[in-house]
């Protein structure tokens, strides 16, 4: 499909001809630097070693002589790399600015996506993916403005890094004293490093609500909240480009979330059952022996990549209910949501059995031992007793569980089918949120076409969901373990 | 004092009733005890018994791609079709037809067949790969144009799934793709111990491809190195920084109960979101190229960083508070304390917390798929930024793909990408095991 | 496993006479001093030897416990005297690595004998142990718990007429009658305890054990517990085992004192401690160890 290939977001690069910053040149920058560091850390430990008197005085400075050079070393090599990687982010576009800015009037009073059609021509003649000779005159003047722009940037770069770490070090190494609290300094800076580091989870959870809302708020204006959620019609594949006639798509997610639920109701039928049992077994009344063999077998399901679940779900499990279906009569589609929702219990099943025993093996002895202490048997006390305090923990659990199974990909793109129908027979192809995003984004498209704007809206529904059953189901599980601490 | 019942005017005391009323509930609360007990049985029997069953159908058909059927054929190289001016140019060489060379030693294999058609079908019992292996075969060595030699070259796919066994001969020729005539040629080279079953190293050395006899998982897996090395480099130092923080320096405020929130959050939300993320951060909003390895690590990196802190906090909390006291009490400072003492002591934990973290990544597929890591790809990935796929995606892809002879490239695939995951969480174990201290 | 009981008695002990075991040596092999039989017998203990895998607990003790009596066993910490209280419901069984021999008998029956079943055996003979540990329910549901798994109540107001009883006779029910379906946690722990204790009475035991009743309490609440163990007594066999000396001398009509894993004297709790004839108990009443 040879569509226009707006890239979203203002991005500068289309799909067609990556070019990549010759590594070669950021890469020896980066050794350079490193090379510089090692320097400021020996020339900040001699300085002061040399300011009193070489080792025999080394008592003498607040801090070990190596904090020094530590010390130099960190000044040196932290701002300069700062600066490189904020470049390496911005260069990008701004050489293209200014290769669109020399480029002539007509070119620049195209539309977004034919002068971005343009900029992927003049990147392609820049890689060298397409013969000189075939672009036109003024997209070689643009290449051979883009690449002078470029290795001037990287100049740049290299200049101003070098300049930083030299400067910073130097200027370290001159306020290099023996009063100086180097080793307090040196910590501090780690300190920062450290909280910051910590700090990455709160970033990462904002950068997924921001870009999932982001393009989500941009579907909203074509495609209306009430009818995304409360719509029964699924049909993306309808708009392939805005000014066709006829062409909007139905976006009413209803039948993914009933198909969603589906599966993920499937998958706990199964899991739930067999884990909790399961666990109990193993907490209560296997032998020591063979729980130590048992739950790591059972665990193995859990590393199992999902992936090879959905290959055992397609091509094993799937084929195998239609030929039992057929035997009994009954028309069981190929991609059949009980196949999915099958193999998906069966993948949950470790996750349910080990929270449930966790929880379990944390309901006190003194429980126990009182419940037998009056007479019951084993099965009476694990059933009205330790079951129902480790109840609230096991339900935690299995919500995590739950919102698992309606996060889980790759068993029902694999599985579940494509097509959008709104049952509740789990013999007949159902379709999911998950799959859809997998299918809307997957292969070639516009970035900002109501089809794969939809997808971010789905991914939306599926993080909030899953997020406030993570912290529900987190909040449970916390107070259920502080409670027996 | 009262008696707990109102019972009649017997001589029972409570004691007593108590005891023939136990002794009268006894055999129905055994039962019950009985059917308890034979639901747990059964649970971890179903468990047990789907891991066996799974790991049976995967290697039953997965085993025998570690085979492949080869055709042994006197190859003439001859000069007039490699090298007709005599120039022993590479670039001539190079694009030479090699397949005329397979086609002609299996005319001369077989000088009775005749006719157009006959010979096409004929000539479709090697594979097409076979001309790569040849033409390799002359780059690395010149010398060998023409010279002759006898040389085992890939056959077909068809003709393979027939040798193991997957098609049958019984079924009707038109179902069963391999007509009587090349049936008898098949059968022939087996009798003369030209057509044979031989160790598959070609799975091992190549990229994928659109014939399954060709295609090989080392693409996937080079992919997959370069995807984790990536992710290893960044996650785990940023885990192990978080993590430290987290356990060490921390005061207890909203802040950090915020990052706390966070990343238990962030271990339970769908893989999938984190591809989503990837593709409108890394890819439209910072321009990084689709496909590529640094992205995919970077994607996994977001992944995987909960599980590694977490793992990380606690073999930290692991290292009892008194090894700290004593450390504080030498005067050294908490950084110091920590690093000489605190890190060492909680390393293998943290380790085998990342190496845990690394095999999820090893079997993620969704969020590479958002990031376009599902190309299909010949090449060998060398670079963090040449286009790749990773093993559990071209699992995905090859189970996609119509050919009967995928599915057991597929089923091998999976068994490679198992065997990864073993060596790591067989490695986690060890180190657990050695390293595990109880104070 | 049931031996000649009375026979074996004496068969250890053989080179330490009474009181001439330094306090600061292990009285391997100890002889037991003073009466072990009572005329009245609800179980009766021989030879009792108890394992934890390697580890002797407790070692050829022997005892009888006598209807209507409440028997203290004091001793310093692991001298086995909650090991022994545990043999007497087969509580032990938890354990997995417990093993148990001698003979044990509850109205002449062996309770580790096959005929005797396990469940009926801990109906029989009630626990209330060290830590308050009601069941994560509602006071009533505690105290119903019994009841209700073995059938003893035939319908709801049966079952609401044995809770209001048991919790009556546990002094706990002007306090808890208006807060029946409160969570049982929620109980401060002296109320705890007794709703424990509730709960084991509720059943209708013949014997009851108590394994550091009020070890977890304030001195208010363990005073009412005291009163509560000696109106008990008028219904029940009480086993108790108590780290405080005083409190033996409070309740208990008879006191064992155990030494590592022997059980060194038997006696009338008045001659305990006041005449104590082993060296070993006179020297941890007067608390120059323990």
């Amino acid at each position: 499909m040879q569509s226009y290939k707006k890239p979203a977001i203002g991005a500068p690069r289309g799909r067609g001809g990556v070019v990549l910053k010759d590594p070669m040149q950021t890469s020896t920058l980066v050794l350079v630097l490193l090379i510089l560091t090692a320097v400021a850390y020996r020339a900040g430990r001699q300085r002061s070693l040399a300011l009193v008197g070489g080792v025999k005085g080394a008592k003498h400075l607040h801090s070990l002589p190596g904090y020094y050079g530590m010390l130099t070393a960190l000044w040196c090599a932290i701002p300069a790399l700062l600066v490189l990687a904020l470049w390496h982010s911005f260069d990008g576009r701004i050489v293209t600015d200014m290769v669109v800015a020399s480029m002539p009037s007509d070119v620049q009073v195209l539309s977004e996506d034919e002068l971005s059609l343009v900029l992927n021509d003049v990147r392609n003649l820049v890689a060298g993916a397409i013969p000189a000779e075939l672009a036109s005159a003024e997209v070689q003047a643009a290449a051979a403005r883009y690449q002078q722009l470029e290795s001037l940037s990287r100049l740049a770069a290299a200049g101003l890094t070098l300049s930083i770490a030299l400067g910073l070090g130097a200027f370290v190494w001159w306020r290099i004293s023996p009063a100086l609290r180097a080793r307090n300094k040196v910590e501090q800076i780690v300190k920062v490093g450290l909280i910051v580091c910590s700090t990455i989870a709160i970033f990462t959870t904002v950068g997924i609500v921001i870009s999932v809302l982001f393009e989500s708020l941009r579907f909203f204006q074509v495609v209306p909240v009430t009818e995304f959620l409360f719509g029964l019609q699924w049909s993306p594949q309808m708009a392939i480009r805005a000014d066709q006639v006829g062409s909007s798509g139905a976006f009413g997610a209803v039948p993914l979330f009933t198909g969603t639920l589906l599966i993920a109701g499937l998958a706990m039928l199964v899991a739930v059952p067999v884990g909790l049992f399961a666990a109990i077994y193993l907490a209560e009344y296997a032998h020591r022996q063979v729980r130590a063999v048992v739950k790591p077998l059972l665990e193995v399901l859990a590393g199992i990549p999902t992936v090879v679940y959905g290959f055992f779900a397609a091509l094993i499990v799937g084929p195998m209910l239609r030929q039992a279906g057929e035997a009994a009569g009954l028309a069981v589609s190929s991609e059949s949501a009980l196949a999915a929702g099958l193999v998906m219990g069966v993948m949950i099943i470790p996750f349910v059995s080990s929270l449930a025993d966790d929880m379990l093996t944390a309901v006190p002895q003194s429980l126990r031992d009182g419940s037998y202490g009056l007479g019951a048997t084993q099965s009476e006390t694990i059933r009205r007793v330790v079951f129902p305090a480790a109840l609230p923990g096991i339900v935690g659990g299995v919500l995590l569980a739950i919102s698992r199974a309606i996060g889980e990909t790759m068993i029902v793109v694999m599985a579940a089918g494509l097509g959008a129908n709104l049952t509740a027979n789990p013999l007949e192809a159902v379709t999911t949120v998950t799959t859809q995003i997998v299918t809307l984004l997957v292969g070639d498209q516009e970035f900002d076409s109501p089809k794969t704007l939809a997808a971010f809206a789905l991914g939306l529904v599926l993080f909030l969901v899953t997020l406030s059953l993570n912290i529900i189901a987190l909040h449970v599980v916390r107070k259920y373990r502080e409670q027996y601490e | 004092m009262s008696e707990p019942t109102l019972t009649p005017a017997t001589a029972e005391t409570p004691a007593q009733r108590t005891r023939r009323l136990v002794e009268k509930s006894l055999r129905r609360r055994y039962r019950a005890e009985r059917r308890f007990r034979v639901y747990g049985i059964v649970a971890v029997a179903l468990g047990l018994g789907f891991v066996a069953f799974l790991f049976s159908s995967i290697i039953s058909t997965g085993w025998t791609v570690f085979q492949q059927s080869y055709l042994k054929l006197e190859i003439d190289y001859a000069p007039d079709v490699l090298d007709p001016d005599g120039s022993r140019d590479p670039e001539v060489i190079g694009s030479a037809d090699f397949s005329a060379l397979i086609k002609a030693a299996l005319r001369k294999q077989f000088p009775d067949v005749e006719g157009r058609s006959d010979l096409r079908t004929l000539y479709k019992l090697a594979s097409e790969g076979g001309q790569f292996d040849l033409r390799q075969r002359v780059l690395d060595d010149p010398r060998r144009v023409g010279s002759q030699e006898s040389l085992w070259v890939l056959a077909d796919d068809r003709v393979d799934l027939l040798m193991k066994g997957e098609i049958e001969r019984g079924l009707p020729e038109d179902v069963r793709g391999i007509s009587d005539q090349e049936l008898a040629w098949i059968d022939r080279l087996v009798a003369d111990g030209r057509l044979e079953k031989r160790f598959n190293r070609s799975f091992f050395t190549r990229g994928d491809s659109r014939e399954p006899e060709q295609a090989g998982v080392w693409g996937a897996v080079s992919g997959s190195i370069l995807t984790l090395f990536v992710t290893l480099l960044l996650a785990f130092p940023i885990g192990v920084a978080a993590a430290i923080y987290l356990e060490e320096f921390a005061p207890q405020n909203r802040f950090t109960d915020l990052i706390e929130v966070n990343i238990n959050n962030l271990a339970a939300v769908p893989s999938i979101v984190f591809g989503l993320l990837g593709l409108a951060v890394f890819i439209q909003l910072f321009g990084l190229p689709r496909s590529a390895p640094l992205v995919g690590g970077l994607v996994l990196t977001l992944m995987t960083l909960p599980t590694i802190i977490i793992a990380s906090r606690a073999a930290l909390k692991g290292v009892p508070p008194s090894i700290r006291e004593a450390a504080l009490g030498m005067g050294a400072s908490q950084v110091q304390m920590i690093a000489h003492h605190v890190l060492p002591l909680a390393m293998p934990g943290m380790l085998t917390g990342a190496i845990i973290g690394m095999a999820r990544a090893l079997g993620e597929s969704a969020p590479l798929l958002m990031i376009g890591m599902v190309a299909f790809i010949v090449d060998i990935p060398h670079g963090l930024t040449d286009p790749a796929t990773v093993l559990p995606v071209q699992v995905y892809l090859w189970a996609d793909s119509p050919e009967r002879a995928f599915l057991e490239r597929t089923s091998g695939a999976i068994l490679v990408l198992l065997g990864f995951l073993l060596i790591m969480n067989a490695t986690a174990v060890v180190l657990r095991q050695k390293f595990e201290r109880r104070w | 496993m049931a031996t000649e009981p009375t026979e074996m008695v004496q068969r250890t002990g053989a080179t330490l006479g009474p009181g001439s075991a330094p306090p600061e040596r292990t009285a391997q092999g100890q002889r037991t001093v003073g009466e072990i039989t009572v005329s009245n017998p609800v179980i009766v203990c021989r030879n009792v030897n108890v394992h934890y895998g390697d580890k002797q607990a407790i070692r050829d003790v022997s005892l009888d416990i006598a209807h209507n009596e409440v028997i203290a066993m004091i001793g310093p910490s692991g001298c086995g005297k909650s090991t022994f209280l545990r043999c007497l419901n087969r509580l032990n069984d938890t354990i997995p690595t417990a093993k148990v021999t001698g003979s044990i008998t509850l109205d002449g029956v062996d309770v580790y004998d096959r005929k005797q079943d396990v469940v009926q055996l801990r109906a029989r003979v009630g626990m209330v142990f060290q830590k308050p540990n009601p069941f994560p329910k509602s006071v009533y549901e505690n105290v119903a718990y019994g009841p209700r798994i073995h059938g003893l109540a035939g319908d709801r107001t049966e079952l609401d007429e044995i809770v209001q009883t048991s919790l009556m006779r546990a002094g706990l029910w002007e306090e808890v009658k208006d807060r029946l379906d409160q969570p049982g946690t929620a109980l401060s722990g002296g109320q705890q305890q007794r709703l424990c204790i509730a709960r084991t009475i509720a059943v209708s035991p013949e014997v009851i054990l108590m394994d550091e009743p009020c070890s977890a309490l304030d001195p208010i609440a363990t005073a009412r517990i005291e009163d509560l163990i000696d109106e008990l007594r008028q219904n029940y066999a009480i086993c108790i085992v108590t780290h405080s000396m005083q409190q033996a001398a409070r309740v208990s009509q008879r006191t064992a004192y155990f030494h590592l894993g022997d059980l060194i004297e038997v006696g009338s709790t008045d001659q305990i401690f006041t005449n104590p004839r082993h060296k070993l108990t006179e020297d941890y009443i007067t608390g120059r160890f323990g």
